[in-house]
C-alpha cells in the first residue's frame, strides 16, 4: 500500500461511516454540512461518499469552485480581449467552456482566436517573452490557492522585463462568502468542511470569526475519503455537543497561521476589492485586484476594449446552487438544456462544479 | 451559445463526438443504425466475410514517449479490425503533410510504420500523399484504412453484451493519453510513462477459441474506458458495474492525473482491449491474456449486472457507488 492508498482504505472508510451513523442515529432533523470547496465536491462524488453516510447527515455543496463563481462580465471582457488581433489569451483549461453573455472562449477559439491552455502562469510569461509583438493575457481566476502563483508570475515578468504580459485578475478570497451564507436565515448550515488548499495559504485561524460570530463549527479537511469522513465525524461531534470551534483535520498540510510567504506575496501584488460573485452578488472585500504599483500588468487597465452588454442566463439556478439552497437535480435546466457539452450555468462547466460533478457521477 | 461550430470537443471521442455522428454525419451519409456502430463494418462480398475500417491520426506532439503518429496509425486500424474478431490483411495509408515538415522526421515515421505493420502481419498496399501550405495543417496527418478477414461465425460486437458477462481489460489504463500529454509543449512532465500503442490482433487470435463465450471486444481509445463502456451499455441495453479497486492503473498515470485533475477512466489508450466474456469462461480468458506479452496485467474489472439500458456505475475503492458517464467535451486540466 502506498502513501495515498492508505487514505483510501475501505475498512477505515467504512469504519468511519459506521461511527458517524452510530453517533447520529435517530436524530429528528438531519445535520447539514457544507463542503465549501469544489475539490471536496468532486471527491465526495468521485468516491461515492454520500452513499456511505446515514440519512441523518446531509452534505451540500458551496461556492468554492473558482470557475463557477466567475461572473459573466469577466468572461465578456476576456472574450472581447481575445478578439483583438494582437492578443493571446492564456488560461487554465476549465475556463474555456464557461459561457459569457453570448459566447465562450472555446467558441472564440473555434472562430480563430489565439487562446492557449497553460498549466502555470509562468508558462504564459515565457510565451510573452517569446512573442514580443503580441500581448499575452493570463486569466487570473481562483482562490488563495492559485492567486500566489499568479502574483509570482507578475513578479517574474517584472524581474525579467517582460512588458507584454498582463493578467485579467478576478481572484476571490474565501472566508467572506462563508460569513454571508452563515448570516442567511434561509440557509441552515450545521458546519463547514473548510477548504484544504485555500487553508494551507490563509491558515485555519481565518475561520475563527465564523465560529465566534455565527456559532458554526468549522473543520479544515483534506481531500481523501478518510479525510472527508473524519472531517464529518469531527463536525458531528461538535454539532451534537453544541460547540463551535475550528479544528484542523488536515494537519499534515495546514497550519493555524498558514503560509506567511504566500500571504506576503498576495499583499504585495494584490489589493482587496468588492468583488462580484456569480449568482451571489457583490461581496465587500472578497476579491483581489492588481495593486496600483503593478498596474502596468493589469489587463483591465492596460488594454482598453469594448465589452458587450451583460446578459444573464434565464432559468439558471447556479446562484441558489452555489449558496447550497437547492441541489443540481432541482434545477429545471439540469441534464436537459444544461449539460457539460453545452453548459448554461458555470456550475456545469468546471470539473469541480457542483452540477458537473452531479451530472458525471451522481445520476 | 452558438451551436453551429465544430469544437475540439467534437473530436474527443466522448458525448460531443457521438452527438455529431448521431445528429449530423450518420443521418446524411449512412443507413447504419446508430446502435449498430462498431469499430469496423462487416461486409459479405460473394460469400466472403470481411471487416473494413478507417481512422485518422492528428496527434500532438507527433513524437511521444514510446511511439509516434506512424505506429499509432498502423496499430489503431489493425485494432479496429481485430475488435470485430477479424484477421487484419492489408492497409491503405493517406498522408497530409504541411509545407516545411522535415523529411528526416517523415522518414522516422515511415520506418516505425513499416515496423508496426510487419509486427502486426499486415501489408500496406495503397496510399496517397497531399501537401498543404504552411499554416494550413499541423505538421502531419495520417489516415489509415484496413481490410480484415472474418473467419468465424461468432457475433462479436458492441450489442452482444449479456447479463453476467465479466469485463476484462488486458492491462493498465491511461498510459497512452498521459504519455502524449506529458510530452506536450508547456507541460513536459517527466512521468516515465510510455504509450501502450500496440497491435492487438495477436492477442485477439488467442481469445477466439473461446467461441461463443466471447461477446464483445472493443479498444477503449479516445474517451477512455468510461466512454467505451457507456457505448457498449447503450448498444447492448445493459447495466455495467465496475469495481474501482480492480482497475489496473500505473502509479505514474495516477500521479499525473491527480496533479492535473484528470480521471484515468477517461484517458486514451492505444494498446488496450475490453473483452466481455460469459462468466463460466472468464477465468480461462484471463489466463489466456496473462500468457500473452500484451496481457500480463490483465484483470477482471467489472461485470454486466442488469438490463437497465445504458447504465454504467462503479463501486468505488472505499465501497461507495457512483455513476459513470461518457467523456463530456475535452478533458481539461482544472484550476486548483
Amino acid at each position: 500500500m502506498n502513501y495515498s492508498d492508505s487514505f483510501r482504505d475501505k475498512e477505515l472508510v467504512q469504519g468511519l461511516a459506521r461511527r458517524i451513523a452510530g453517533m447520529t442515529k435517530g436524530l429528528s432533523k438531519p445535520l447539514v454540512f457544507m463542503e465549501v470547496c469544489g475539490t471536496h465536491t468532486m471527491a465526495i462524488y468521485q468516491f461515492g461518499l454520500r452513499s456511505l453516510l446515514p440519512p441523518e447527515v446531509k452534505l451540500i455543496s458551496g461556492p468554492g469552485c473558482p470557475v463557477c463563481v466567475t461572473p459573466n462580465s469577466y468572461l465578456d471582457r476576456a472574450i472581447a480581449l481575445c478578439r483583438l488581433p494582437d492578443v493571446i489569451i492564456t488560461s487554465f483549461g476549465d475556463m474555456l467552456r464557461v459561457p459569457g453573455s453570448s459566447s465562450s472562449l472555446m467558441e472564440e477559439r473555434a472562430k480563430g482566436a489565439d487562446i492557449r491552455v497553460v498549466y502555470s502562469p509562468l508558462d504564459a510569461v515565457q510565451l510573452a517573452a517569446k512573442n514580443p509583438a503580441k500581448r499575452v493575457v493570463f486569466l487570473g481566476v481562483g482562490f488563495e490557492t492559485t492567486a500566489p502563483t499568479v502574483a509570482g508570475s507578475i513578479l517574474a515578468a517584472k524581474a525579467q522585463g517582460v512588458s507584454n504580459y498582463f493578467v485579467l485578475a478576478s481572484h476571490k478570497t474565501m472566508p467572506q462568502p462563508m460569513a454571508i451564507l452563515s448570516a442567511d436565515p434561509d440557509l441552515q448550515v450545521d458546519g463547514y468542511i473548510c477548504p484544504a488548499h485555500v487553508s494551507a495559504i490563509i491558515g485555519a485561524d481565518a475561520y475563527r470569526f465564523l465560529c465566534e460570530e455565527y456559532k458554526v463549527p468549522c473543520v479544515v479537511t483534506g481531500f481523501e475519503p478518510t479525510d472527508v469522513l473524519q472531517g464529518v465525524e469531527l463536525l458531528v461531534r461538535q454539532a451534537l455537543a453544541g460547540e463551535s470551534k475550528v479544528e484542523i483535520q488536515y494537519s499534515r498540510v495546514v497550519r493555524w497561521e498558514g503560509n506567511a510567504k504566500a500571504q506576503a506575496m498576495l499583499a504585495d501584488v494584490f489589493t482587496p476589492f468588492d468583488a462580484p460573485w456569480r449568482g451571489i452578488g457583490v461581496l465587500p472585500g472578497s476579491g483581489l485586484r492588481i495593486a496600483d504599483k503593478y498596474a502596468g500588468f493589469d489587463a483591465e487597465l492596460a488594454i482598453p476594449v469594448q465589452v458587450e452588454e451583460l446578459k444573464e442566463h434565464k432559468g439558471c439556478l447556479c446562484g441558489e446552487i452555489l449558496k447550497g439552497k437547492v441541489s443540481p437535480f432541482d434545477c429545471p435546466l439540469f441534464g436537459g438544456k444544461c449539460t457539460p457539452e453545452s453548459p448554461v450555468g458555470a456550475c456545469m462547466v468546471s470539473s469541480e462544479g457542483t452540477c458537473a460533478a452531479a451530472f458525471k457521477y451522481g445520476r | 451559445m452558438n451551436n453551429d461550430l465544430i469544437l475540439l470537443g467534437h473530436g474527443s471521442g466522448g458525448r460531443l463526438s457521438h452527438q455529431l455522428l448521431d445528429e449530423l454525419i450518420i443521418p446524411q451519409l449512412s443507413s447504419v443504425p446508430v446502435a449498430g456502430q462498431n469499430d469496423a463494418a462487416l461486409l459479405n462480398i460473394g460469400g466472403i466475410k470481411l471487416a473494413f475500417s478507417t481512422d485518422s491520426y492528428v496527434v500532438d506532439p507527433v513524437f511521444f514517449p514510446g511511439g509516434n503518429i506512424g505506429d499509432l496509425a498502423i496499430n489503431g486500424t489493425v485494432n479496429d479490425l481485430a475488435m470485430m474478431g477479424a484477421r487484419p490483411l492489408c492497409l491503405s495509408v493517406g498522408f497530409i503533410l504541411e509545407e516545411g515538415f522535415s523529411k528526416a522526421e517523415l522518414s522516422r515515421i515511415l520506418a516505425s510504420m513499416r515496423e508496426a505493420a510487419d509486427a502486426a502481419g499486415v501489408a500496406i498496399v495503397t496510399g496517397d500523399t497531399k501537401v498543404v501550405p504552411k499554416g494550413k495543417g499541423d505538421r502531419i496527418f495520417i489516415n489509415t484504412s484496413g481490410i480484415g478477414a472474418v473467419e468465424h461465425n461468432l457475433q462479436i460486437d458492441g450489442a452482444s453484451a449479456c447479463v453476467g458477462d465479466k469485463i476484462i481489460v488486458n492491462g493498465c489504463i491511461g498510459d497512452h493519453g498521459i504519455a502524449v500529454l506529458s510530452a506536450r509543449e508547456g507541460l513536459e512532465i517527466d512521468s516515465g510513462i510510455q504509450t501502450d500503442s500496440a497491435a492487438l490482433n495477436g492477442m485477439v487470435a488467442t481469445l477466439l477459441p473461446l467461441g461463443s463465450a466471447l461477446h464483445v471486444l472493443r479498444d477503449p481509445t479516445r474517451g477512455g474506458v468510461a466512454t467505451t463502456l457507456k457505448e457498449i451499455a447503450l448498444q447492448s441495453g445493459v447495466t455495467i458495474t465496475l469495481d474501482e479497486k480492480s482497475l489496473p492503473i500505473n502509479p505514474g498515470v495516477k500521479g499525473v492525473c491527480s496533479i492535473l485533475g484528470l480521471d484515468p477512466l477517461y484517458v486514451a489508450n492505444e494498446g488496450k482491449l475490453l473483452a466481455f466474456v460469459a462468466p463460466d469462461r472468464a477465468e480461462e480468458a484471463l489466463a489466456v491474456m496473462h500468457r500473452h506479452p500484451l496481457g500480463k496485467d490483465a484483470a477482471i474489472i467489472g461485470e454486466v449486472t442488469g438490463t437497465s439500458a445504458g447504465k454504467v456505475q462503479m463501486e468505488t475503492m472505499v465501497g461507495g457507488v457512483r455513476g459513470v458517464e461518457m467523456l463530456a467535451g475535452e478533458q481539461l486540466p482544472r484550476i486548483c
